[in-house]
C-alpha cells in the first residue's frame, strides 16, 4: 500500500500499524506526535492503529522556535 | 526577586512562575548555545515550534526537548508558520499529543511573511475553537486594544500583543496602545515580539506588562548567553520600577540638595 507521510509518498507492507511505521523510521521512543487523516493518533493507540492505502500521515516533533 | 517587598508571582493556567521572562528556542547556533542562553536568562517557560520530523535523516540527532526537558521547563508550543485557523488548531492538537496532554499553547496566526503581522480574524476563530477544546491559550496579537479585549473575552488565558514586528528588534513601538491594553486587562498581558535589547524589556515591564516573551533579541546577540543574563536583570529592574512607581515627569529642575545652610 501507498501512504502519504509528511507530504511524501511512502510504500508500506499491508497491515502496517502506526507503531510498526515508527519502528521502521527509527522513531520508537522518540518524542513525536502522529496525525492520521487530520485526526490525532494517541500514543496509546499506535499499536492498534492499522494503516490503509491512501492514508495521510503527519509525524511531528518539537524544534527551536519563538 | 531580590527585594524587601515580595512580588506576587506570575500565574498562568494555575501554575506560578518566579521569572517574568519567557524565551524562544529558535535561531541559535546549536542546541548547546540554546541551553546555555536559556539557563542564563532564568526563564521557566520556553517556546518551541512543531514541525514535520525529517524522515530517514539523522535518526540519532539530539532532540530539543533533551536539552530543554519538560520536567524542568514549562514547554510552550507555538503555531508559528500557520496562516489560518485550521492549520493553527491542527498544530495545537499535535503539540498536545507531543507533550502528553499538556494544554498550554501559544497561538499565533500570521497574515504575511514580510511583516509576520497577526491575522486577527483567523486568530479569533482559532482561539474560540481551542478554548472550547480545553486548551490554555496564550495568544499573540496586534497591539489593538479591542482585539486584545475580545481575545480575553473568548477565554484566552493571556494576551500577548507585539511591541514591534517579530524579529525586528525595534523595541516598544507604540507604548500608548500597550497602556490602553494594560489598563483594561482582565488576563495577564505579555509583550511578545519586538524587543531588541535589555532596555526594551525594561520599558515593557515598567509599563506594567506581566511578562515579556522574546527570542531573537537573545539568540541574535553577539553573545547570546550574556544577553540572556542581561534580559533576566532587565525584566527584574522593569518589574521593580513598576512596583516602586516612577516619579512624575517635570519640565523644570528641582534641586536634590537642600538650599538651607549654604555657606554664604
Amino acid at each position: 500500500m501507498r501512504i502519504q507521510l509528511n507530504g511524501e509518498s511512502f510504500e508500506l507492507p499491508d497491515g502496517t500499524t502506526v507503531a510498526d511505521l515508527l519502528v521502521r523510521l527509527e522513531l520508537t521512543g522518540k518524542r513525536v506526535a502522529v496525525e492520521r487523516n487530520l485526526d490525532i493518533v494517541p500514543r496509546s493507540q499506535h499499536a492498534a492503529t492499522t494503516l490503509v492505502d491512501g492514508d495521510q500521515l503527519e509525524v511531528v516533533h518539537a524544534i527551536g522556535g519563538g | 526577586m531580590t527585594s524587601n517587598r515580595q512580588d506576587t508571582p506570575l500565574t498562568l493556567a494555575g501554575r506560578t512562575y518566579q521569572s517574568r521572562l519567557l524565551v524562544g528556542t529558535g535561531k541559535y547556533k546549536d542546541l548547546e548555545e540554546t541551553r546555555l542562553a536559556i539557563e542564563a536568562s532564568g526563564a521557566e517557560i520556553v517556546t518551541v515550534a512543531v514541525r514535520r520530523t525529517n524522515i530517514g535523516q539523522n535518526p540519532g540527532e539530539p532532540n530539543l526537548l533533551d536539552v530543554i526537558p519538560p520536567d524542568r521547563y514549562t514547554i510552550l508550543p507555538n503555531t508559528a508558520g500557520c496562516y489560518d485557523a485550521v492549520e493553527a488548531v491542527r498544530t495545537c492538537r499535535l503539540a498536545r499529543e507531543l507533550l502528553d496532554g499538556h494544554s498550554l499553547v501559544k497561538l499565533e496566526v500570521l497574515a504575511d511573511q514580510k511583516t509576520l503581522f497577526p491575522n486577527v480574524i483567523e486568530t479569533l476563530k482559532a482561539a474560540e475553537t481551542l478554548v472550547k477544546d480545553g486548551f490554555d491559550v496564550m495568544v499573540y496579537t496586534s497591539d489593538d486594544p479591542i482585539i486584545a479585549r475580545q481575545l480575553a473575552e473568548i477565554g484566552c488565558i493571556a494576551v500577548m500583543p507585539l511591541a514591534g514586528l517579530i524579529g525586528s528588534g525595534l523595541g516598544i513601538c507604540n507604548p500608548y496602545n500597550l497602556r490602553i491594553i494594560l489598563e483594561e486587562a482582565k488576563v495577564p498581558v505579555l509583550v511578545d515580539a519586538g524587543v531588541g535589547t535589555a532596555s526594551d524589556a525594561t520599558i515593557a515591564m515598567e509599563l506594567g506588562c506581566d511578562a515579556v516573551l522574546m527570542n531573537t533579541a537573545i539568540a541574535h546577540a553577539k553573545d547570546p548567553v550574556l544577553m540572556g543574563e542581561a534580559m533576566k536583570h532587565a525584566i527584574l529592574a522593569g518589574r521593580m520600577a513598576y512596583l516602586a512607581g516612577r516619579m512624575p515627569r517635570k519640565l523644570y529642575a528641582s534641586a536634590s540638595s537642600p538650599l538651607e545652610g549654604l555657606i554664604n
